[in-house]
């Protein structure tokens, strides 16, 4: 019988190596696997490669890893809103580095990883900086730049349901980053806010199918995600 | 001069019944308190929301709805949510019909730069370049000038670009300019100004449309008065 659950966070983060490449869902707080990052950081790995749109927030979740000087690198799009204070620190310190990626040709070189592509040419960052050095190719009449594929030695992603067989549903805006990421890393890790017997999920609520996922975790929801009002409150 | 809504307001006249919208943070996101009643207008909003409704109340958030800007959302009858890669699918591939968008500079040929300036300690790009490659009718929502005075409409572009030659339409406080492949065009000046104070304001040749108007906004826009 397949099972992909596992009791705890811990057990499920324990193999992540240092100087491990790890891809983490979400997308502002919706879909962000607030437990599994927790967890990381309790379980020690270092000299990361962290691939996320965003660099977390203040010293919790994921930018508690930037606090604890955990992280080589990040690849992301958006790195730089008020409340990336941990990741804003690292960087300007020079013991982060960063890679810029349009969001749009992010999520498609994760794609073409999942998808067995080796890249693509895409008109997104034709004439800017973040071209720069890059192959251009003209299709049609038009300039494209080719852009590699992403792919990590880990995912950790969030869905609301999910069964033993790691089928995954997500709800509203928590889907984002979350089935294309489940699908480019060679070890993917969900944590769920809830396990249903197999047979819950009817075949067309499914949005990621078990056979990406490996790790299957159900946890309570992260206590200072989620909280529309925590900053104003002072918490 | 308007206020920023009252740009907000005069772009939300333009977008059309039907029109599938994204819009930028900033002055572009006050377009959804202007949209007219009577028109099904679909906002799309990167995280991947298409029929974005009013911000929630407050008490009333759903943890798992926000926008791009990270506002807690409702939605619409009739929206579909969906992953990031449709999400760029529906912006590159040019699905969407408008996009609304700030700017830092624009220049006479239409090249767009908003995602740096000079100086910035932390780059982020986010959508930007995806939105302004992949949208047929990009428009831009900004202040005409800086806070300094200086204008934002160049001959040419000095901070790094976003994408070259993008945008078709400004609407600033100033007034309302169409990018043609002949230079820009000023079709509307804002109340209580006239064509040659915006000429004057803009840093690029500016033709006068021969059937350029006063922007028809209610007076509650017109920010004379807050601004000086």
């Amino acid at each position: 019988m397949i099972n992909k659950t596992l009791a705890t966070c811990g057990e499920a983060v324990a193999n992540i190596f240092d100087g491990a490449t790890v891809m983490v869902g979400g997308f502002g707080e919706p879909g962000v696997p607030g437990r599994l990052i927790e967890a990381l950081r309790e379980q020690g790995a270092t000299n990361l490669v962290v691939i996320h749109n965003g660099a977390g927030f203040h010293d919790f979740a994921l930018g508690g890893l930037f606090k604890d000087g955990r992280v080589r690198k990040l690849v992301a799009s958006f790195p730089n809103y008020p409340s990336a204070t941990a990741f804003r620190d690292r960087y300007l310190k020079g013991d982060t580095e960063l890679e810029l990626v349009p969001q749009g040709t992010l999520i498609e070189r994760i794609r073409a990883a999942g998808a067995g592509l080796g890249g693509f040419y895409t008109r997104t960052g034709v004439g800017t900086d973040l071209a720069a050095g890059k192959e251009i190719r003209v299709i049609d009449g038009r300039p494209y730049v080719f852009e590699t594929p992403l792919n990590a030695d880990f995912a950790l992603v969030k869905a609301e349901r999910a069964d033993r067989l790691g089928n995954l549903a997500y709800r509203y805006a928590m889907r984002n980053f979350n089935p294309i990421m489940a699908t480019a890393a060679k070890t993917v890790i969900a944590e769920v806010e809830k396990l249903v017997p197999v047979g819950t999920l009817k075949p067309d609520e499914i949005h990621t199918p078990g056979v990406f996922i490996d790790h299957v975790v159900e946890i309570d929801r992260h206590p200072r995600l989620f909280e529309p009002h925590y900053e104003e409150a002072g918490t | 001069m308007l206020t920023r809504d009252g740009i907000a307001y005069r772009v939300a006249r333009d977008l059309p019944e039907g029109a599938y919208v994204n819009l930028g943070i900033g002055i572009p996101f006050l377009v959804t308190s202007y949209l007219a009643p009577d028109r099904e207008i679909f906002i799309h909003s990167e995280n991947g929301i298409l029929g974005v409704g009013p911000v929630a109340e407050r008490g009333k958030e759903d943890p798992d709805l926000v926008n791009a800007s990270k506002d807690y959302i409702t939605l619409l009858p009739g929206s579909s949510v969906f992953d990031h890669a449709l999400s760029f699918t529906m912006i590159r591939g040019g699905h969407l019909t408008h996009a609304v968008i700030g700017a830092i500079e624009v220049a006479a040929n239409g090249d767009l730069a908003n995602w740096r300036v000079p100086g910035q300690k932390v780059p982020g790009v986010g959508g930007a370049m995806d939105i302004a490659v992949g949208i047929e009718n990009l428009y831009v929502a900004m202040t005409h000038t800086t806070n300094k005075g200086q204008s934002k409409i160049l001959t040419k572009c000095t901070c790094p670009l976003t994408a070259p030659a993008c945008v078709k339409r400004i609407y600033t406080d100033m007034g309302l300019i169409d990018v043609t492949p002949e230079g820009l065009v000023l079709r509307e000046v804002a109340p209580g100004l006239t064509p040659l104070a915006v000429e004057k304001a803009t840093a690029a040749p500016l033709r006068v449309a021969d059937d350029c108007r006063q922007m028809d906004v209610p007076p509650t826009f017109n920010g004379v008065g807050l601004l000086q």
